[in-house]
């Protein structure tokens, strides 16, 4: 980057996950049959009005809530430009007041970013391109499916607070699982129901911001990462080799890993906005905002540090562990676990690496038993992670039971005596040394059990059997 | 102002235009020269808030019904010409 | 058709006479005389026969019909009815037909109106003539070389003749008011919010209200009574203060504070003053308070409406782009095909008023024009807050003249808008209005005074209406 720093601001546009629409009662469906969840409000038709839907206004507060943003009277403007996807050419947006504004989003790693606003909006129809590639550019015709146009939108817009495609992206990772966990959208990227664009630009430390590009419509993490670090090095480059940035906004080609600029017969834009005479202003009252407040379930920052408590280490692989359990969403189930029994930093580990969070899940209680198993050296720890993955085909399955069946037999404490007595035997030049001090020993002694063992003793019980006969 | 409006004026219309609103925003700097600095603007009538909807599916129009009053329509959407650039 | 709507109404309900020969009867005077005065677009004849057999039929199975049974109706053109072409007076719309009915239409329906046909209007009701109409002017059945007035001059047209006893139309600037006193007769602008504009196609959203035209008050309050009433479908639709509209009519003006508002009265021709003395004379006569009252804001009103109505009319409008319903134009990439839709649907004053609008809202303009304007429009509302406080309504012209010649005012379009000056401030204010019949011109024509009350206080304009019509001269 040669000196360069990546200055990074961010719109996210989420689809709220209501039963209808943002101004009438179709459904908000994704992956219907073309043009059937449609009325005159959401195809624009004369004489058609909107009315609020009260559960989007009620998602909009939990997210802003949720990112610490004061909520306050707004109200909806109109946003003017022709466009087919479109209907009633302008959009039902929010702008000088939204109900969301002055926020902060923490990223695991203690980073604080802000967040400027998070505005309540109405999405687009959806175009098909014919002819050409399929895209736009080169395409003969196009074809329009209003079933998304209307459908409920919070777009959140951060400061200009991220310095690397890697920070970028763990904003867009946090930002998702909040939005997920207070319910406010399925936040599949994928499918489209989260939509990115990146605003990028680069300075030189200590300098003005430099002319930004956006770009448009990133809809994966990885290709969200993959774009700023490509805009950022062209930018570099261009700066370099005495170009001037434009101002302008890019696309991201994902197959060739690169953004291009979009030419389009640029209009200048001017959307005219101006107070949606149809629409009366959004007052949320103190007590509505502490009723959906209170109820908001806790976030991942907060699930973070309930687990974290569990456990008693917090250096930075464990709180990479602890963050993928909650990204997994399966901080629940370790939570019961470890409050039937189960050492919580085994548990954390163990569900962070074995578990499947979008296939099935051992019972709590099995899951719990096969920690305390193998927290007790009935279980080596390659025999845990067989028993927890069997699990997956049985459930609710008594761990002993699926560890015989295994062919994992315990050894018990009798014969792992025995075991140690013979390889003291064998080895007396070292044993004698290590009672006289020479820990690294432990070390040799426990492979010798091991070995002789097959890998079924337990490595604490191994060293538990060497500190008494040493003593 | 034309070209935001999605318009195409002649020559002549645009002189005409040009004049007529000349006299229309003439008559208009009346109020454009008040000082009205203490004055809420205001968007409504009445200052009502909060007019909600509740989340529930009401019926949709039969599709059949919303396309035959399209212009165009190819595999039960709406068919446009060459979209000559992305939404802004 | 002599008869009030509520007496056919009750004839109806009565068995004295059926709806189907009360629709014959109005069939067949359109037939008679409408190919002279051009008040409607479109007769539903086969519609509203096919509407008179059911009240029939429900009326002999012993079933009431509502307070409409069997009254015609005649529908501005802006107004939606599922399955029937929708003009709005443009050649944009192309024939489209929506597949919902306006909130308005279903109430009167289910009150047994029976809708006979869409009116003429000037193009998406900006005019004030019907001049503006793509499809020609309607005439004055005072004098058909007059303008009826508009924008709603095919419903005014449609009573003033004599083929329904009453009629709708939408008032954003006067459209109701101006034609009725052109032509006339009652014509009553409710408080905004009292009647659903679902289904109403839009030019001035935050202006905008549906009211009706009638004969008499007794029958512009019945039929008010039916369509006045909160809407869920319409987020500005008020949930409270519908006052007793039929209940107004026998109250009498005893004790009243009437302002006669000399901000009502500047510009307009003497006899149209004179008319409007005399009016406030019969009131005082049926022991109201005459109060002289002078509100120098109101005139701001004209200046104002033309910097919203357009800036709102100029988004409204951008719906009409050739993609989803009405006219297209084909060009071979879309932005081509909107431009040359738009150029071909749309006549001369709507373009000038997109334009006009556009400007208004563009960057570096809006807070000299639409944000002045709004602050204009709380000016003018907080004056009539406060004459609120001395009187009880205020009285005043409808309009400036009687009706005018064709084409006096079209190469002119300030002095068009200026016959809106008297009507303009209760749409900024949300306030009611109603212009009643009060005697005639030099050259026969009608002359209408107005009545202006405060917001949701509807009642009193018919209180007052109601003592002005008994007092008119004959
Ligand atoms: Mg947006
Ligand atoms: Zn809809």
């Amino acid at each position: 980057m040669n000196g360069y720093e990546t200055i990074i601001g961010l719109e996210v546009h989420c689809e709220l996950k209501t039963a209808t629409k943002l101004f009438c009662g179709c459904p908000n469906m994704f992956g219907d049959e073309p043009n059937t969840n449609c009325c005159p409000v959401c195809v624009g038709l004369p004489g058609s009005l909107p009315v609020l839907n009260e559960r989007a206004v009620e998602f909009a507060i939990r997210i802003g809530l949720a990112l610490n943003c004061e909520v306050r009277w707004s109200n909806f403007h109109r946003k003017n430009y022709f466009y087919p996807d479109m209907p009633k050419d302008f959009q039902i947006s929010q702008y000088d007041l939204p109900l969301n504004s002055n926020g902060t989003l923490e990223l695991p790693d203690g980073t604080v970013i802000g967040i400027t606003r998070a505005h309540m909006e109405e999405d687009t129809g959806k175009s098909t391109h014919l002819g050409g590639s399929g895209r736009i550019h080169g395409a003969d015709s196009s074809l329009i499916d209003y079933n998304r146009s209307g459908v409920p939108l919070v777009e959140i817009v951060s400061e200009p607070d991220m310095r690397s495609g890697a920070q970028a992206r763990a904003y867009v990772a946090e930002l998702r699982a909040i939005l997920v966990a207070v319910g406010a959208t399925d936040g599949r990227m994928e499918e489209g129901s989260m939509r990115v664009d990146a605003n990028v630009s680069v300075r030189k430390p200590g300098e003005p911001f430099g002319t930004r590009c956006e770009i448009k419509n990133l809809n994966s993490l990885r290709s969200l990462q993959r774009a700023i670090e490509f805009e950022a090095l062209r930018q570099v480059d261009a700066l370099e080799s005495g170009e001037r940035i434009i101002q302008e906004t890019r696309h991201w080609d994902e197959q060739a890993g690169r953004t291009g600029s979009m030419r389009s017969k640029e209009e200048a834009n001017d959307y005219r906005y101006f107070p949606e005479p149809d629409l009366v202003p959004l007052a949320p009252s103190d007590a509505w905002i502490e009723q959906i407040r209170s109820a908001l379930p806790a976030l991942p920052k907060e699930r973070r540090a309930r687990l974290l408590a569990l456990v008693d280490k917090s250096d930075s692989a464990t709180i990479d562990l602890v963050a993928t359990v909650v990204d997994r969403e399966l901080d629940d189930l370790v939570i019961e676990a470890v409050a039937s029994g189960a050492p919580a930093q085994l548990a954390v580990t163990r569900a962070a690496n074995e578990l499947d969070a979008g296939g099935v899940l051992p019972s709590t209680a099995s899951f719990a038993a096969t920690c305390q198993m193998e927290a007790a050296g009935a279980l080596s720890a390659t025999q845990a992670k067989a028993v927890l993955a069997a699990l997956v085909d049985e459930p609710n399955a008594d761990p002993k039971e699926l560890a015989s069946r295994l062919g994992f037999e315990q050894l018990s404490e009798d014969s792992l005596g025995a075991t140690i007595e013979e390889v003291i035997g064998a080895n007396a030049d070292e044993w004698s040394r290590y009672v006289g001090g020479d820990d690294k020993l432990a070390q040799f002694f426990i492979g010798k059990v091991m070995a002789a063992t097959k890998g079924k003793a337990n490595g604490k019980a191994v060293i538990a059997e060497l500190q008494a006969r040493r003593n | 102002m034309a070209g935001l409006a999605r318009l195409e004026l002649s020559p002549e219309e645009v002189e005409t235009y040009t004049a007529q609103l000349g006299s229309i925003l003439a008559h208009a700097d009346d109020i454009a020269g008040l000082d009205l600095g203490g004055l809420e603007p205001m968007a409504h009538p009445f200052d009502i808030e909060n007019v909600f909807r509740p989340d529930t599916v009401t019926p949709s129009l039969e599709r059949d019904e919303l396309l035959s009053q399209a212009p165009d329509v190819e595999r039960n959407r709406f068919k446009v010409g060459r979209i000559l650039g992305e939404a802004p | 058709m002599t008869e009030s709507a509520s007496k056919i109404a009750s004839d109806v309900r009565s068995g004295a006479r059926t709806a189907a020969s009360t629709v014959k009867e109005s069939l067949d005077a359109i037939a008679a005389r409408d190919a002279e005065l051009h008040a409607f677009l479109y007769v539903d004849d086969l519609g509203a026969r096919a509407a008179a057999i059911v009240v029939d039929a429900a009326i002999e199975a012993g079933r009431d019909p509502g307070p409409l049974a069997g009254v015609p109706l005649a529908l501005k053109d802006n107004l939606c009815v599922r399955g029937v072409a929708t003009t709005c007076g443009s050649k944009i719309l192309n024939g489209w037909k929506p597949p919902y009915t306006a909130t308005v239409i279903e109430r009167l329906v289910a009150a047994g109106a029976i809708p006979i046909g869409k009116t003429n209007l000037d193009e998406f009701a900006m005019g004030s003539s019907t001049e503006n109409s793509a499809f020609g002017p309607s005439r004055n059945p005072h004098d058909t070389s007059k303008v009826p007035g508009g924008s709603s001059g095919g419903s005014a047209v449609a009573v003033a003749a004599g083929y329904v006893p009453v009629s709708l139309g939408s008032d954003t600037g006067g459209s109701i008011r101006q034609p009725a006193a052109f032509c006339g007769l009652v014509g009553y602008k409710p408080t905004y919010g009292h009647v659903s504009r679902y289904g109403l196609v839009a030019f001035s959203s935050s202006l905008d209200q549906i009211g009706p035209f009638a004969n008499t008050v007794g029958d512009a309050a019945l039929i008010s009574t039916v369509i006045c009433g909160h809407d869920p479908a319409d987020s500005t639709s008020l949930r409270d203060g519908y006052p007793d509209l039929m209940g107004a009519l026998e109250r009498g003006v005893a004790g009243l504070r009437v302002g006669l508002c000399s901000d009502l009265l500047d510009g307009a021709d003497d006899e149209i003053v004179a008319q409007v003395r005399a009016a406030a004379q019969v009131l005082e006569a049926a022991g109201a308070e005459i109060i002289d009252i002078a509100i120098p804001e109101l005139r701001l009103g004209l200046s104002a409406y033309y910097l919203l109505a357009p800036a709102e009319a100029s988004s409204n409008l951008a719906r009409y782009d050739g993609v989803r319903f009405g006219l297209r134009v084909e060009r071979d990439d879309v932005a081509a095909m909107n431009v040359a839709t738009r150029t071909a649907g749309f006549g001369a004053e709507v373009k000038r008023r997109i334009m006009l609008g556009t400007y208004a809202l563009s960057a570096g303009y809006y807070d000299a024009y639409y944000g002045q304007a709004q602050k204009t429009r709380r000016l003018i509302t907080n004056a009539l807050d406060n004459a609120y406080a001395s009187v009880d309504v205020l009285l005043g012209a409808t309009t400036p003249t009687t009706a005018f010649g064709f084409g006096d005012k079209v190469a002119d379009p300030m002095s068009m808008y200026l016959s809106d000056l008297f009507t303009i401030p209760t749409n900024l204010a949300g306030h009611p209005a109603i212009s009643v019949p009060f005697g005639v011109g030099a050259t026969g024509m009608p002359i209408g005074v107005q009545i202006l009350a405060p917001g949701r206080k509807d009642d009193l304009l018919f209180q007052v209406g109601a003592v002005l019509e008994k007092g008119a001269p004959a």
